[in-house]
């Protein structure tokens, strides 16, 4: 309970940072959006061509936004040397991580929601249905855990805005191919059933880089 | 070194760090005291900074080990940060909050209680009361520091990390800052501090250690009748002076 305290603190931090600022869920939205727009000028948005590519334009479009988004807020944390103020608290450095994960979840999940009805309305699909949350929230959950760490990887270095992609992109590649494939079925209409086997593959990718991350993330704020 | 049976503030046992290929510390043995105000003083790049950095966990060790009021700090992290307090060369603070958010939210993350009681008391301690609601941003550097110091004193830590405190404060600042540090001493608390300005640190402090070379190069505990000899070390050429360290 203690824990889940000091961890919504920091998310609550970088909310009210954020609300203040609104650095991360404009850079976001703003991008995903952009991609959204090129998108349906690009291609002929007749049914079947929306259902065939939007899932993949929705997702890349997130996925590239994404990065923007999470090299800002861990940007934020070194420029004012606060990391080192979070580091020197009397807590262990995992609920950091997990704090600002929290974060950057809270970020994705602001930014989905301008970004996802403004895809329905551009490619006129349904996507409002509890499958889309679901998919949503597990593919965030993963963005966020990979991204929070690779962002705190690469914030020291000096080329972070090329390196975070580098990072992060191919990292979240299984996560990716579930959400489309996911978004896919849903477009098509098909049943919780016959996209199970990606939702699994998310769930699976959540738990992993959660826990495998918050114990790397440890080893990587000391010099 | 400290006489025995003298319970420790620090106890450090042959500390190696490196920055690439740049010796800060090598082989540092320390024995600090509890109850006491240290100033640990040397040329630009002797290793204090560094060493301040390490004892507040934020750099770690290439080898050696240190315990800080009786815990090993490489096993027990959490439980010395929370005896611990301190103020570094920035104050790390969040710009964009008022320095009433900012004070609420460390003190969530040190899990403290009665938190307006104590954000009250501390801030008409460190004379910050009337830009409670300010945001960091707009205030001096001077301001900031004392917003600093009070996050540094507001769980009332046994140890007191205080690196170049005097950096960006006026007179006035000083002297309530020499009034805490006595404070904490009369309390039996410890301050360990680096400081370029000898004169005033040698009047305030117990102990004075000046570090040559990455190692303690002169420890006097009679600061006033040393004052000599210990500014004589603190001037002599340091062969690892590059700065920054």
């Amino acid at each position: 309970m203690d824990s889940l305290s000091i961890i919504w603190a920091i998310g609550r931090k970088d909310l009210l940072l954020e609300i203040r600022n609104k650095d991360v869920v404009v850079a976001v939205a703003g991008f995903a959006l952009l991609v959204l727009v090129v998108f349906t000028f690009a291609i002929d948005l007749n049914q079947d061509n929306a259902k065939l590519v939007g899932p993949g334009v929705l997702w890349a479009g997130i996925a590239f936004a994404g990065v923007t988004g999470l090299n800002r807020a861990f940007a934020l944390e070194v420029e004012g040397d606060t990391l080192e103020a979070l580091m020197l608290a009397p807590i262990s450095r995992d609920l950091i991580y997990l704090g600002k994960a929290l974060g950057n979840f809270l970020f994705i999940v602001i930014a989905q929601i301008i970004v996802i009805p403004v895809f329905a309305v551009l490619f006129n699909l349904v996507v409002f249905r509890w499958e889309m949350l679901a998919i949503a929230l597990l593919t965030t959950i993963g963005f966020s855990a990979v991204g929070t760490l690779f962002a705190a990887m690469s914030v020291r270095v000096r080329a972070r805005e090329v390196m975070l992609p580098i990072l992060f992109l191919p990292v979240v590649t299984p996560l990716l191919m579930a959400a489309v494939e996911s978004t896919s079925h849903m477009v098509y209409g098909r049943s919780w059933s016959d996209m199970a086997q990606w939702l699994q593959l998310a769930v699976a990718f959540d738990v992993a880089f959660v826990v495998v991350s918050a114990f790397i993330f440890q080893h990587i704020l000391e010099d | 070194m400290v006489s025995q049976g003298t319970k420790l503030a620090v106890k450090a046992e042959a500390v190696v760090k490196n920055f690439g290929e740049t010796a800060v510390l090598r082989g540092l043995n320390l024995e600090l005291p509890t109850g006491e105000v240290t100033v640990l003083l040397g040329t630009n790049g002797a290793g204090k900074s560094t060493f301040l950095r390490i004892l507040a966990m934020l750099t770690k060790v290439d080898s050696g080990d240190i315990s800080m009021l009786g815990n090993d700090i490489a096993k027990h992290g959490p439980t010395v940060r929370s005896l611990t307090g301190s103020i570094l060369h920035s104050p790390m603070l969040y710009g964009d909050m008022s320095v009433r958010e900012n004070l609420m939210f460390f003190a969530d993350l040190y899990r403290l209680k009665n938190v307006e009681d104590l954000i009250a008391t501390i801030t008409v301690k460190v004379g910050i009361e009337p830009r409670l609601d300010h945001r960091v941003r707009t205030l001096s550097h001077g301001f900031q520091k004392r917003v600093a110091l009070a996050r540094a004193l507001m769980h009332a830590p046994q140890l007191l990390l205080l690196d170049e405190p005097e950096s960006g404060l006026d007179s006035r600042s000083v002297a309530r800052l020499d009034q805490i540090i006595d404070e904490y001493r009369s309390q039996g608390r410890t301050v360990i501090m680096t400081t370029h300005i000898v004169e005033h640190a040698l009047e305030i402090a117990d102990r004075a250690v000046v570090l040559t070379n990455g190692n303690v190069g002169l420890i006097s505990t009679n600061t006033a009748q040393d004052k000599a000899e210990i500014i004589a070390a603190y001037s002599s050429p340091d062969e690892s002076d590059e700065g920054g360290y």
